[in-house]
């Protein structure tokens, strides 16, 4: 019984110890890459490589999430509205939506399992087969090689992925409220002006760039930390989507929290 | 801080270097010199601290006490970014020839020269094919990705890598690893050949190896390692002749 106490103690004690290790870690990983940011040379076409890679080419998954989700959103709130006679809200109600909230959560989501996976799976392969050590022995900085291009790419796409989410998510639940839903276009559109601001758009943008920058340096992250050959590599893509995706979450809250009150 | 050459009598001196992860010794009070113009192979069991001893050359691994002179230089004195560049006077083989696996061959080799070197496409193209033709590689196989590429042919074009910026040192870590018997002789005299292409000038090539019977035809001289200590550290015809029973048991296998 003794000795079972003692065993939990210690489990416990290695939990706290590991939690507090792996804090540390990644607060010196996410400095180093700050660092490494400002240190030149500047690897604009990695960048631009990484930018093509988390905004174009989640483009289309961004247009086919983005265009059911504003026509499902028009849907769903029309038959409440409709009830009480407000049926000339949904329009704004809905750009307001996707402007504060569903744009850069959504986005980030599709971002964390797309490009955040990809971040931790090809970093990950290249550190069990060495190719990481190699850029060190050549003095290249695998920080600023592999992760900064990474985080910059993630921080300057995903705010351009949310800004595209608003209009095509707008545009599905225009066509759904408007050629289904039978609402009169002008009406759907005209109280956008008066309802909506550009504080709230700001505020999609500025919660869109923290995503990015977040799934950037999660994803790099635990594609640095993959140690044991393929089944590291699945592991650390695995952790990159679940705390990709559950950081998204968790830092809305904080962030809209914070951004109500200064916007 | 690039030194193409350098005519000190070792090229690297271990000074009482000690290396402990947590409360594993790895490397204990290791001091000897590596000689300058000479293939030496660091010889053990697997874990005898091998890579590690290696790691410390390259300055990638910080040693726990003690120092690593190179080419005269304390790498305990540099910065990390003097370090980085210091480097440079390394090439190095890795044991599954670690190719950058989005690049082609000839675009692995060409990657050192387009990092640190002002050289124009045309240079490039004209120094790359030189390498790979030197090491075997043809113009066709040039163009493949490393997953195109048999074992021995990434080992050649990892060896044309490291052979990009004209180091004064190149290192190798086990580089016939996984590779059949014929193939590992072809690697072996690849090594020597370019080695004594380039041993004027103070080349020096240290192999980390287990492979015994390679070591006695290819070394000049072999630094036997057990348990994160130097047993032996001679020329081969004295290795031959070492009483050592942990060697005799090595050199019966």
């Amino acid at each position: 019984m003794k000795q079972m106490v003692v065993s939990r103690i210690e489990n416990l004690g290695q939990s706290i110890i590991d939690t507090v290790n792996g804090l540390g870690e990644f607060t010196n990983f996410t400095l180093k890459t700050i660092y490494w940011t400002f240190k030149p040379p500047y690897r604009f076409v990695l960048l631009f490589d990484q930018i093509n890679f988390i905004g174009n080419k989640s483009v289309f998954i961004i247009f086919l999430t983005a265009s059911f989700t504003g026509a499902v959103f028009a849907f769903q709130i029309y038959t409440g509205f409709k009830a009480i006679n407000t049926d000339s809200f949904i329009g704004p109600l809905v750009a307001i939506a996707m402007a504060k909230e569903l744009g850069p959560v959504l986005s980030g989501l599709v971002v964390a399992g797309r490009c955040g996976a990809a971040m931790a799976a090809q970093i990950g392969s290249m550190k069990v087969t060495e190719q990481i050590d190699a850029l060190e022995v050549m003095g290249i900085n695998s920080y600023q090689y592999l992760a900064v291009p990474r985080i910059l790419g993630a921080t300057i796409a995903l705010p351009l992925l949310s800004g595209l989410f608003l209009a095509i998510g707008y545009g599905g639940s225009w066509l759904i409220g408007t050629k289904v839903l039978g609402i009169d276009p002008i009406m759907y559109t005209q109280k956008i002006s008066d309802l909506m601001n550009l504080g709230m758009i700001a505020e999609g943008l500025i919660k869109a760039t923290v995503f990015g920058y977040l799934i950037g340096i999660i994803g790099t992250y635990q594609g640095f930390n993959v140690t044991g050959g393929a089944e590291g590599v699945g592991r650390g893509t695995n952790m990159a989507v679940v705390w990709g995706m559950i950081t998204v979450l968790v830092v809305d809250f904080f962030l809209t929290s914070f951004l109500v009150k200064i916007l | 801080m690039s030194t193409k050459s350098f005519s000190g009598e070792y090229s690297v001196v271990f000074k009482n270097l000690k290396k402990s992860f947590g409360t594993a010794a790895v490397l204990n009070d290791v001091s000897f010199g590596i000689h300058t113009g000479k293939i030496t192979t660091i010889l053990g069991f697997s874990g005898a601290g091998k890579t590690t001893l290696m790691k410390h050359i390259l300055g990638l691994t910080k040693p726990t006490s003690g120092d690593v002179e190179v080419m005269g230089r304390s790498l305990g004195e540099m910065s990390e970014l003097e370090l980085r560049e210091f480097r440079r006077n390394f090439g190095m083989v890795f044991q599954y020839a670690a190719l950058f696996d989005f690049l082609t061959s000839f675009e692995n080799v060409a990657f050192p020269l387009r990092e640190f070197t002002k050289m124009n496409e045309e240079e490039i193209e004209q120094k790359v094919m030189g390498l790979l033709d030197s090491v075997g590689i043809s113009k066709e196989a040039a163009y493949r990705l490393p997953s195109e590429l048999s074992g021995g042919m990434r080992k050649r074009v990892g060896l044309a890598r490291g052979l990009a910026l004209d180091p004064h040192i190149m290192l190798y870590d086990e580089p016939t690893s996984g590779l059949d018997p014929i193939t590992t002789h072809t690697v072996y005299e690849l090594m020597r050949d370019t080695h004594r292409a380039k041993q004027k000038n103070g080349f020096t090539s240290i192999i980390i190896s287990h492979d015994i019977h390679a070591t006695l035809k290819y070394s000049d001289y072999i630094c036997f390692m057990e348990k994160g200590q130097v047993v032996e550290h001679l020329d081969v015809e004295s290795f031959k002749l070492s009483k050592n029973p942990v060697i005799r048991r090595f050199l019966e296998l």
